[in-house]
């Protein structure tokens, strides 16, 4: 028997009600993506991709279809279980860091693991790991305020490793940053890639969904292609 | 999370806004610091008037002869005489919860000594007096039951009336005074007793043998008593004692059953229980005024917990993402509120402590700590600190993680 797919989605609706009006941020969305997969999902704004996101993420849960997550119906699953699939298969990156501000980066990368339950040794060690997984084992004491926006990302991204997560969910990592910065971020998501931790990337710009070997485009919450092809490397 | 990361957690969030935690804290403080400081003052004077009972004898009952009819026209208490010699004999050797009866008749009259006068209420007594009242002397001594059969010229002096007439820390024992211009020789000065609840200066006064008082005062045998009954209970037994007095002068004045009696027992410990009454209402007038100022600070609390929620809405939302389950969240704020509320109880406590000392070494004040209100205020600190720290730390916790992330 083959393996399972990671992610398995079919016939996901997310219905928004807003002012008395429907909105189907997502109509019917039947997808599957693999473990060590480099995704990117595309779209305008409006298209369902963040809402796919989401639901993905295990932040919101669809109206209806289902979804598997690792094996497991996650589509409804209770709000304490939800957050445990958050603490323990995924990682996120957001556009805006999302870093604690006046806290370190060591003490930043530690928090999925204050939830998780880890011992404040073992989570130390962790962290320093994953801080210089990223190429920040030098700033560990630096506060987000000290750090370039490049550098903050890193530091999230080592946040989101630092949990041993399946998936990392990107929403628009480089959406704050230069294109400088930019490259090297992707760099270092691809290489995660090649690690084969499976990265799930969502970006409304192409340049920055090149690097990924998958892209889904949506459109009206539905997928409008499915392309695979030979990725962009970024020089990192 | 254990405890202890949530306590570290909380007091990171906290010291993140040194001022604005203190000023939170300072309505607390205020508050419990407030409720120790009245409460002490209050319990101070509850104390105080406990003293002065004390001084006065809470074991004591004071019988007086009841009350004359003449013409329609009721006479007050003491205004018949109904009690006899008699009576003061029986009640201290037929009643077992009666340490000690002593008869006490009184009389204003002029004292005169070598250099000095003064005007004192002189009482006829018997030893068993300075029992009963638990008033020995301090000078010399007090008459014995041989200068009450005889009838001596001997005199015991209040310490306001010895040093009247015979000037402050002064020793008359072995000297004469004239009293009703008849020479009665000083053989002691009984100590010193203060005030009365009611500000009377026990020690303005001056005792002789009431034979002496009977025939060179007074003139003239008689077989009634012109004044009141001291008796001491045992300890403890002043109401089982009241009960044997009556019945004992009921069956000796052969009152039926139905009719008045024809004399009043008082019992001190009746009065200072009802002034003792007084200070507790006053105690709780200031105590209450203290709690709605601790529940002032429990609204503070909530409205920068409120104001905290809302502008760390996205960590909240972070924190979510990552794995933090809504249990996790509000006990974090739960944590920011207690931890809040308890350091104001506590530096409350200290404030209220000094302040309570400050006062009372101001303004002359006597002031009680009392170790239970002290624990009270705090744990009743800390509650306000859960009760006004629930709601947002709720709000917080049913946060979206999704619009929390968004939130600008």
């Amino acid at each position: 028997m083959a393996e399972r797919p990671l992610i398995e989605v079919r016939d996901l609706v997310k219905v928004y009600k807003m002012g008395g009006q429907e909105l189907r941020a997502l109509d019917g969305v039947t997808l599957t993506i693999n473990h060590g997969e480099f995704v990117a999902i595309m779209g305008s704004s409006g298209s369902g991709k963040s809402t796919l996101m989401n639901v993905i993420g295990c932040l919101d849960r669809p109206t209806s279809g289902q979804y598997f997550l690792h094996g497991e119906d996650v589509s409804r699953m209770s709000v304490n279980k939800l957050a445990e699939i958050r603490n323990q298969l995924l990682g996120f990156v957001f556009q805006q860091f999302n870093l604690l501000a006046r806290t370190s980066a060591l003490e930043n990368v530690e928090l999925p693991m204050i939830y998780a339950g880890v011992g404040a040794r073992e989570r130390k060690k962790r962290a320093t790991e994953a801080l210089e997984r990223v190429g920040l084992g030098e700033r560990l004491d630096h506060t987000p305020a000290q750090l370039s926006g490049g550098q903050q990302q890193r530091v999230a991204i080592a946040r989101a490793l630092v949990g041993r997560p399946k998936v990392i969910l990107a929403d628009e990592p480089t959406g704050a940053l230069d294109s400088k910065t930019s490259i090297e971020v992707m760099g270092l998501m691809q290489e995660l890639g090649r690690e084969g931790i499976t990265v799930v990337l969502v970006t409304h710009e192409a340049d920055v969904a090149a690097y990924a070997a998958r892209v889904l485009t949506f459109r009206d919450g539905r997928v409008l292609s499915d392309e695979r092809r030979e990725p962009v490397r970024a020089e990192s | 999370m254990n405890p202890l990361q949530i306590l570290r957690i909380a007091l990171r969030a906290l010291t993140r806004n040194k001022m604005r935690s203190f000023l939170t804290m300072l309505g607390v403080i205020i508050g419990v610091g407030a409720v120790i400081a009245m409460v002490a003052i209050g319990e101070g004077a509850k104390a105080r008037v406990e003293q002065s009972f004390a001084a006065m004898g809470t074991n004591l009952l004071i019988i007086m002869p009841g009350a004359s009819t003449s013409g329609g026209a009721m006479g007050g208490f003491g205004s018949a005489p109904t009690l006899t010699w008699d009576d003061v004999r029986a009640i201290q050797n037929e009643c077992p919860s009666v340490k000690a009866a002593a008869p006490a008749l009184r009389s204003n009259a002029q004292l005169l000594s070598e250099e000095m006068n003064w005007s004192v209420s002189v009482q006829g007594t018997t030893p068993e007096y300075f029992i009963a009242r638990n008033w020995p002397a301090e000078l010399g001594t007090t008459f014995s039951q041989s200068d009450v059969d005889v009838g001596t010229k001997v005199i015991v002096l209040g310490a306001t009336t010895a040093s009247k007439l015979f000037g402050p820390s002064s020793n008359p024992v072995g000297q004469t005074i004239r009293v009703k211009n008849i020479p009665f020789e000083v053989i002691g000065v009984a100590a010193k007793k203060g005030q009365s609840p009611m500000g009377q200066d026990y020690d303005d006064t001056a005792f002789i043998p009431v034979t002496t008082f009977q025939q060179k005062i007074q003139g003239g045998l008689q077989k009634y008593m012109n004044g009141t009954i001291f008796v001491a209970a045992q300890p403890g037994e002043v109401a089982k004692a009241q009960v044997e007095v009556t019945a004992l002068l009921r069956d000796r004045h052969h009152l039926l059953a139905g009719q008045d009696d024809d004399f009043s027992i008082r019992s001190l410990a009746e009065i200072a229980g009802a002034q003792a009454e007084g200070t507790k209402t006053f105690t709780t007038l200031l105590a209450s005024v203290a709690a709605v100022s601790l529940l002032v600070g429990g609204i503070g609390i909530m409205n920068i917990m409120l104001v905290s929620v809302t502008e760390r809405t996205r960590e909240i939302g972070v924190r979510m993402a990552i794995g933090a389950k809504p249990r996790h969240i509000l006990a974090q704020f739960l944590a920011e509120a207690l931890t809040l509320s308890m350091f104001g109880g506590m530096i409350g406590v200290l404030a209220g402590t000094w302040a309570a000392g400050y006062l009372a070494r101001q303004f002359g004040w006597q002031t009680l700590i009392r170790p239970d209100i002290t624990i009270i205020a705090v744990a009743f600190s800390a509650g306000v600190g859960i009760v006004f720290g629930m709601y947002p730390a709720r709000k917080a916790s049913k946060l979206d993680p999704i619009q929390a992330l968004r939130f600008e």
